[in-house]
């Protein structure tokens, strides 16, 4: 079993820019892609603060290549699938097996909520087409066919660490050299049945979000796709440029807890980071920055913070939550953090945890709150922690 | 790598579960749709917290604890769930009172229990499993897919015992929708006579099947895993019969070797219609059975035939109600499962007695 898998390309569309390069420059300008509610329809509008990715449906559709009839959550995957693959510069390697695993958790209710209106007033209303693709699977078929995949497709959806999931499945698939090449990570639209369904939970900030801040109010949804490419040893070699990074570590744990709350002493993601931290045969020193799951409900980032405390005291790196940016985006957030932390650990980038007035009382640190740079960052570690228990840790290591 | 199934639960259509008959009878369903035969689930899960879990999650829960109970184990080190569907009934009513009550405060306890991931994390809860747990949506792959996952994790760490299921359900909603997108017969076909007649449409299944996979072979196993293998929109016959031969010579067999195919045929013309053009190339000779005039046709319906091939190979004898052209072989060493979900997702399974 070969042990390196490399990070060749990274895409990502989210509330904060349309591909890469304009996320990063919002996440070094510190500015926020929160805001009111302007293309989800819903009685929500202007009451909970959501961050959109702020093209319309017909955009997307004119960005991705897709008919606009198609569902959001696929429009947002096939934009972040096909810069990610643009960006890893495979396309001249003869021969890769590739594979596509893809993770998200509404599949495409957007479209389902349509469909679903009708049909209850008479089950014989109601578009087929809107329904068509309803299954979470349903989203990355149809964009792997977009992109040409076809030698190996899986969806994975365990709730908010659904892509760290695929991103582990996908380095997997390479290590038992099932696969070459996959791209790997997730995409998730912002819905009507989430928005609700979560505000239903109370944990819905109707301010923006201040993630690890003592007097956190919950989190904002927020939308968007995130993807990396991850590569086998031997593809890299025949990369004509340098890879991003390694994936050195990973770790998938359950917090058997609660259904919806992680446990207080952070059981899953104490044992996600740890066995992280062991299969990359690291220390706690090794690590330069912590991208939180932040995502500033008060059980998440009391249950995250205990784990940290406990694994890394006294000496702790330095964290920040860009959900404080982004919101947080279900079954998308790990792929967008993994490209935002594969970046990081290439630049040493240090990203800003928004609105952080008053740190968590409880513990001993404090995570960034402006925007750094600081090149002896060797190895970045990545959160996800969701319903259901499921806890899932990635480290990246710079080249 | 090989892998070996310790146990086996699986509720179904038919008597499956808690029998110790392998199909000595029949059950016959007569309205395209296909309703699993529920256990007393008093026995198996606390009454109280059965009372807040929809079918899906009964069932599932059910059947993974009967599964964990065969193998004396109550701790695995890893669980790994598929369904394409997801907690259908659920979803329906959560989008249902959104619906009807126009985005006004909701209960949050079917939103909770929708997402896909509710079965696994149920078991993890219930059995406090802190170990590797995932779920697979992959539609028409799903449940190959949580074999190959539990296969690396087997690979990974020999030592593990992996709980794996497939699971998905019909809902009333979900059988009139798919019906609406012609999935299913026009008109009403008994499942005993799914295969008799060329015509449009397949009939509705559901179920829930769990497996405990582990590395070393031990003396009670069903059988061995050899291999699993998908492929996504194969280009045309060819190209699927390439596929397969492939996969074949991956395990360094032929199709000579191979003494019984446990086919996807689900009495739609079309879909099977492949299964035959198949029967005339790679797949030629080989004495084959169906399955989904039992368990009726759903995403993860390889799940029951997996349980079915496992019990084939366990038993060395193929029962009377599957109408089978009898294989001349005395020992039944290798079975070959193959499906197709839709002509989208493709699957191979190969197993053998231990």
């Amino acid at each position: 079993m070969s042990t390196a898998v490399f990070i060749a390309g990274a895409g990502v569309i989210s509330g904060i820019g349309n591909n890469v390069a304009e996320c990063l420059d919002r996440l070094v300008k510190g500015q926020t892609g929160i805001d009111t509610i302007s293309y989800l329809e819903t009685k929500h509008r202007g009451l909970l603060p959501v961050s959109e990715v702020k093209l319309s449906n017909d955009e997307l559709a004119v960005l991705s290549g897709f008919s606009p009839k198609v569902n959001r959550t696929a429009m947002l995957s096939l934009i972040a699938a096909k810069e990610a693959l643009d960006n890893a510069g495979i396309h001249d390697i003869p021969g890769l097996r590739m594979g596509f695993v893809s993770a998200n958790t509404v599949g495409g209710m957007d479209k389902s909520e349509r469909f679903f209106a009708d049909f209850l007033t008479d089950q014989s209303k109601g578009r087929l087409r809107d329904i068509i693709n309803h299954e979470c699977g349903s989203i990355t078929a149809i964009v792997a066919e977009k992109i040409g995949i076809r030698n190996h497709i899986s969806t994975i959806s365990t709730a908010c660490s659904s892509s760290a999931n695929a991103i582990m499945y996908g380095a997997r698939l390479i290590k038992h050299n099932f696969l070459d090449a996959v791209i790997a990570g997730g995409t998730d639209a912002i819905t009507k049945f989430t928005l609700n369904g979560f505000n239903t939970l109370m944990i819905l900030d109707e301010q923006y979000c201040k993630p690890f801040d003592e007097n956190r109010q919950g989190l904002n949804l927020g939308e968007g796709a995130g993807y990396v490419v991850l590569l086998s040893e031997r593809a890299a070699s025949l990369l004509k440029k340098n890879p991003i990074c390694t994936l050195s570590g990973y770790c998938n744990a359950n917090d058997a807890y609660h259904q919806t709350a992680t446990s207080p002493e952070g059981e899953g993601p104490y044992m996600a980071m740890t066995g992280a931290l062991t299969m990359g045969g690291f220390q706690v020193g090794d690590i330069g920055y912590i991208n939180l799951h932040g995502t500033g409900t008060q059980n998440n980032d009391s249950s995250e913070a205990a784990a940290i405390k406990r694994l890394f005291n006294p000496v702790y790196p330095k964290m920040s939550s860009t959900k404080s940016f982004t919101g947080h985006t279900l079954g998308a957030s790990a792929g967008i953090e993994a490209v935002f932390s594969a970046l990081a650990a290439q630049q040493g980038l240090v990203y800003p945890n928004l609105r952080l007035k008053t740190p968590m009382t409880a513990f001993p640190f404090v995570p960034e709150t402006v925007f750094s740079k600081d090149p002896g960052i060797r190895h970045v570690l990545s959160n996800s922690f969701g319903f259901g228990g499921n806890c899932s840790s990635l480290i990246f290591s710079k080249l | 790598m090989k892998v070996y199934i310790r146990s086996i639960a699986n509720v179904s259509p038919q008597k499956t579960f808690n029998s110790s008959l392998f199909l000595n009878e029949f059950t016959e369903y007569s309205d395209n749709r296909l309703t699993c035969i529920e256990p007393d689930y008093n026995e198996l899960i606390d009454l109280k917290l059965g009372r807040r879990m929809s079918r899906v999650i009964k069932m599932s829960v059910a059947s993974a604890f009967a599964c964990l109970k065969e193998a004396g184990i109550t701790d695995p080190d890893a669980i790994v769930t598929a369904t394409a569907y997801g907690c259908l009934e659920d979803t329906t009513v959560f989008l249902t009172n959104m619906v009807e009550q126009d985005e006004e405060p909701l209960a949050p306890t079917a939103f909770v229990q929708a997402t896909h991931n509710t079965i696994g994390a149920q078991i993890a809860l219930l059995l406090k499993c802190k170990g590797y747990n995932n779920t697979f949506v992959s539609g028409g792959a799903s449940f190959e897919n949580a074999l190959v996952d539990a296969m690396m994790v087997l690979a990974e760490k020999e030592s593990a015992k992996v709980l794996v299921g497939g699971m998905d359900e019909i809902t009333d909603f979900s059988q009139v929708v798919l019906n609406r997108m012609g999935l299913y017969k026009r008109h009403p076909v008994s499942n005993f006579d799914l295969f008799k007649f060329n015509s449009k449409g397949t009939i509705g299944g559901e179920g829930s099947a769990f497996f405990l996979l582990t590395a070393a072979s031990s003396e009670n196993n069903f059988a061995a895993i050899d291999a699993v293998s998908t492929f996504y929109k194969p280009g045309n016959i060819s190209e699927t019969a390439q596929q397969i031969s492939s996969f074949l010579n991956a395990q360094s067999i032929g199709s000579g070797d191979v003494d019984l195919l446990i086919a996807g045929n689900n009495g739609d013309t079309k879909n099977d219609e492949i299964y035959l053009e198949l029967q005339k190339t790679v797949l030629k000779g080989i004495p084959f059975v169906n399955y989904k005039n039992l368990c009726g046709e759903y995403p993860t319906s390889t799940a029951f035939a997996l349980w079915m091939g496992a019990n084939i190979v366990k038993t060395n004898s193929i029962p009377a109600t599957l109408n089978h052209n009898r294989t001349s072989k005395s020992k039944i060493n290798k079975v070959l499962i193959y499906n197709h979900y839709q002509n989208i997702f493709h699957s191979l399974i190969l197993i053998s007695s231990c």
